[in-house]
Parts: structure tokens; C-alpha cells; sequence
């Protein structure tokens, strides 16, 4: 056995059966904490994820904002999402966000996937494409409240933020974490991060007087291991198009978990409404046929 | 005795000029060339659509079918034909029996009488089912019901990056919810095509029946292309058969 911490998987998508391995190794569950009030939109995280996870460039759209392209994309995974908000008071504000995968406890990706084992969590808290085994239907992108995952219609293949699962597996933090210069992203375990959070909050409402400042952590989705410092949590939509309350379409839960498996036990009763109409009615066959010599069923016992 | 179409005053197309139906001795001409031609083109797709979308549909019970078609991406990538082939025949299908299936006041009554029907109560049918049955047509205008939610569907699944995720999330019901009326479908309708109705399968193969199939099955039919009337011609044969002759 190794010492090295290896990410073990704790859920499949589209997979029958229990999942290998699962609880084999307890994790402490991780999260990468953004503090939106400190994010000086430098783009040094997003340059650090294209040159660790390798991502060819591509040219970009300027949009008249200071955000490098109007949304993420299948090879440029992490986006500051640049939004110039006037408030009532007519102050203005530069509200800027690291718009990622936000590794949902309860991911709408993994559950619309219909491919075995194209997209897994790992007992970290980490949701990982399998590029290998995703079929590219696109489903995950439907069953995402964040609109993370991106399709690259040459491969065939969705593609989305790993947080760095490779380094993460390693001890290492994600590759935005270790370049952002202001210290507005950390990266630890949950609680960590959660404590990090409130405290900042606190400091917030106390120190800048923000009382609407608040941590983003949706429990719709059952948490998400990527959380926010917002200076106005009430509105998460300014950053970006954050939701407020993201939920998982119903096809992708109540359908697909529930009714489906149900949907089709009522399909097969046809299937054994006929062959049990042929036992007990027989065929209905061509007239005249030959005169019937018994209809009712012989007596019982030995006679 | 071969012929080709004397059914109904159509004239024989191409495909059924490409092909040959032989109408023996005390049998019928029922399905044409072209007709058979588009009922098996619709069989195909509807099969190779359902294996691939099954697969799709529930991965943990029919996993074993994405391999049948080269894998998973090729399943994702062929469904949408194979869906699309399955509308199209259809859709020609639809235009070759549109007339057919117009409903009428004797598929009412049918319909009413179902039961009789399911419980094999009556031995022949009742002498106003003309050429199909009111079950039938029930099932044929709810395939093409079916084909336009596939259509619809499919289409907003195939191209979600112009849909958008809410399209798709809705669409996925739709189409889920045709396939198993379909998959319920498909099994009543292989059921009364071969053992449930003896010698009807013959017909969307050799393209002809019997005609003590026509007046048991078809009596309004039978009548139609014969002239005879079909509880006669019936009767006739019983008298015979119970005087000891052979049928």
C-alpha cells in the first residue's frame, strides 16, 4: 500500500451495481473558497489553468468588459466573469467572479449522464469527466444549474473544470489557487473553508459595513465544494449569472431515478398482457375451424 | 395467378413494380410491394432506434445494447438516424394508408365493444371492420402521434447548444414517455400479427391472405374485393366441413 493519498470514487454515472472501492478510504472533503471581494479580475488564474491542464488557445471574443471571452469554453475552463453593477444608491461596483465547475455535492451533471463511468465523484467532493467513456449526448450539460460543462463537437466529448484532481490527488492545490496574487482564492478542506468564509463574512458586515454580505454555499445542490464570499448574497445573480437557488431539472432526478425504471415494468405488463392472453384465450383463429369437441376444462383426480 | 395492384383502383408505383406479389388460388392480395417495402423499413429503424435508445435509456439494465452498435459514442451518434429513418418510412407509410385509416363510426362501435374482442367472444369479426380494424388504426394514429413528439424531441436533443438545457431536460420526458407507449405497442402488434391471429403474418410478407382470414378478420373487406358476402361464404365452407367433405 502507498501512502499517497489516491482519489477514491464514491459515485458513477449510469452505473449498475454498487461503486468499486467505495468507503474503502475516508477523505476529507475539499473546497476551493473565492472571495469575490478581493478578486482584482488579473486573470492569473485563468492563464494557470490553460497552462496546467495543457489547453490549447484559442482566439477570444472581446465583449467591451474586462473579461477575456463572454463564456467558458470546452478548452478554457475557468472565466472571470466581469460585471459592472450600478447600485440604488448610484455607487458603482466591479463585480467579479471565478465562474468554474463549483463540484456540486449533488451533481446535475452526474445525474443526467447516461454513460457508464463518464462522470464520477470522488470521496473528496470532486466531480470528474471521464472523457473515455462519455458518449456525447450532452445531458450533463442539461442537468447543470451552473452551465459548466462544454461540448467540443470535433471530439465529440464534454469537457469542464477538474479542480485539479490530478494535483489535488497529489497533495497539491488546484492550479488557479496557487497563482492568484491577491489571496482571494484558498483552497482546504470544507470546514476549512467554511470557517475561512464566515469569518470573512464577519469581517465584512463589521468592518464595511456589507450587511448583505454573505458565503454562497447552495443547498440545493447538497453544498458545492467551490463556495463564495459575496458582498451581497442576496443577489447572486450580478456576478454573472450565479442562481440563486441552482436546482437539478426533474427529468434528471424524479424522472430518470423513479419513473423511468417504473415507465418501463408498465411497458413490459404488454408483454405479459399477451402471452398470457394466449394462454388463457388462445389465438383467435380463422373461421370455420373444426367443431370444438371440449370447452371446458376436464374434471380433476383419477377417475 | 400472378398480379400486382388491383386493390382499391391504385396504380402499381415503382417499388412495386420492382417486385412481385402471387395471389394463389382462394387468397387475397392484401399488402402491395411497396406497402411490404415501407412496413420493414419502418420494422428496421423502429428496432435499431429502440436497442440504441434503451441503451441509453436505463444504462444499468441495457448496457449490453451499446456495444451491439459500436459502442457508446457510436450508439449516441447513430440514434438520431436511425430515430430519423423511423419517422421518414413512417411518414410514407402514412401517405400509402392515410385512407385506410380514416376512422368511422364502425371503429366507434369497436372500440366500444373491446372487450368481445380481447375475450375472443366472438368468433368473426363484425361484419362492418373493413380493411384494418379499429385497433388498428388506434395504434397506427398513435405511432404517428409518437413520430411528431420523436420529431419534436429529437430534434431539441440533438442540437441542445440551440435549445438550451430546459428544452432538453423537457423534451427528454417527451420522448421517454413515447418510446414506452411504443415498446408497449410493438409487443400487442407482434403478438396479432403471427401467433395471436394465425396466417395474418403471411400478408406483410407474401403480401396475400386467406379468404376465410379476410371473413373472419375483414368482413367488410372481404366483401369489397369479392363481391360475396362474407357470413355466407362462412356458413358455406362450415356446411361442408361438417358433411365431411374436405376444406
Amino acid at each position: 500500500m502507498s501512502d499517497r493519498t489516491t482519489l477514491q470514487i464514491v459515485q458513477i454515472s449510469g452505473h449498475p451495481g454498487p461503486v468499486p472501492g467505495k468507503g474503502v478510504q475516508r477523505q476529507d472533503q475539499v473546497c476551493k473558497l473565492v472571495d469575490t471581494t478581493t478578486c482584482i479580475g488579473c486573470k492569473a488564474c485563468e492563464v494557470a489553468c490553460v497552462e496546467w491542464n495543457d489547453l490549447p488557445f484559442q482566439p477570444t471574443t472581446f465583449d467591451n468588459t474586462y473579461q477575456t471571452m463572454p463564456e467558458t469554453n470546452w478548452n478554457y475552463w475557468n472565466l472571470i466573469k466581469f460585471n459592472e453593477h450600478e447600485s440604488k444608491d448610484g455607487t458603482l461596483q466591479w463585480l467579479m467572479r471565478k465562474d468554474q465547475c463549483m463540484h456540486c455535492a449533488d451533481p446535475g451533471c452526474l445525474r443526467a449522464c447516461p454513460a457508464d463511468g463518464a462522470i464520477v465523484q470522488y470521496s473528496n467532493g470532486i466531480v470528474d469527466f471521464q472523457q473515455e467513456h462519455c458518449i456525447g449526448c450532452q445531458y450533463c450539460v442539461s442537468g447543470c444549474p451552473f452551465n459548466i460543462p462544454r461540448f467540443n463537437s470535433s471530439t465529440k466529448k464534454v469537457y469542464k473544470c477538474t479542480l485539479c484532481s490530478d494535483r489535488v490527488s497529489e497533495g497539491l492545490e488546484p492550479a488557479c489557487i496557487k497563482a492568484c496574487p491577491t489571496g482571494c482564492l484558498h483552497f482546504g478542506t470544507k470546514d476549512d473553508m467554511k470557517m475561512l468564509a464566515n469569518t470573512r463574512v464577519t469581517q465584512l458586515k463589521e468592518h464595511y459595513g456589507m450587511e448583505k454580505a454573505g458565503v454562497y454555499d447552495p443547498q440545493s445542490v447538497g453544498g458545492t465544494h467551490v463556495m463564495y464570499v459575496l458582498h451581497d448574497a442576496t443577489t447572486p445573480e450580478l456576478y454573472g449569472g450565479l442562481p440563486a437557488v441552482p436546482t437539478i431539472p426533474l427529468s434528471f432526478t424524479a424522472w430518470k431515478s423513479f419513473f423511468k425504471p417504473l415507465g418501463l415494468a408498465a411497458a413490459m405488463l404488454s408483454f405479459f398482457g399477451v402471452v398470457f392472453h394466449y394462454i388463457f384465450e388462445g389465438p383467435r383463429r380463422i373461421q370455420p375451424e373444426a367443431p370444438v369437441k371440449l370447452s371446458e376444462p376436464p374434471a380433476r383426480g383419477n377417475q | 395467378m400472378a398480379t400486382t395492384v388491383k386493390d382499391f383502383g391504385e396504380q402499381p408505383n415503382r417499388i412495386d413494380r420492382m417486385g412481385r406479389t402471387v395471389v394463389h388460388e382462394g387468397e387475397l392480395l392484401r399488402h402491395t410491394v411497396y406497402t411490404r417495402f415501407l412496413h420493414w423499413m419502418v420494422g428496421i429503424f423502429f428496432f435499431l432506434a429502440l436497442l440504441s435508445g434503451f441503451g441509453i435509456y436505463l444504462p444499468w439494465i441495457f448496457r449490453w445494447f451499446t456495444p451491439l452498435l459500436g459502442g457508446g459514442p457510436a450508439t449516441r451518434m447513430l440514434h438520431p438516424w436511425f430515430g430519423l429513418g423511423f419517422v421518414i418510412f413512417f411518414g410514407l407509410q402514412v401517405l400509402n394508408w392515410k385512407d385506410l385509416m380514416r376512422w368511422t363510426e364502425a371503429d366507434t362501435r369497436w372500440m366500444r365493444n373491446i372487450k368481445s374482442y380481447v375475450r375472443n367472444e366472438e368468433a368473426v369479426e363484425p361484419p362492418d371492420v373493413g380493411f384494418f380494424n379499429a385497433g388498428q388504426k388506434f395504434q397506427f394514429w398513435e405511432i404517428v402521434c409518437g413520430c411528431v413528439a420523436y420529431l419534436i424531441t429529437g430534434v431539441l436533443m440533438w442540437f441542445p447548444e440551440i435549445f438550451g438545457r430546459i428544452a432538453v431536460a423537457i423534451a427528454y420526458v417527451i420522448h421517454d414517455i413515447s418510446a414506452l407507449i411504443m415498446l408497449a405497442g410493438i409487443f400487442v402488434h407482434i403478438y396479432l400479427s403471427t401467433v395471436g391471429e394465425p396466417h395474418t403474418f403471411q400478408s406483410m410478407t407474401r403480401g396475400t391472405v386467406r379468404e376465410d382470414w379476410a371473413w373472419t378478420h375483414h368482413p367488410a373487406w372481404f366483401q369489397h374485393v369479392t363481391g360475396r358476402d362474407p357470413q355466407q361464404a362462412c356458413e358455406e365452407v362450415r356446411r361442408r366441413m361438417s358433411a365431411g367433405e374436405k376444406h
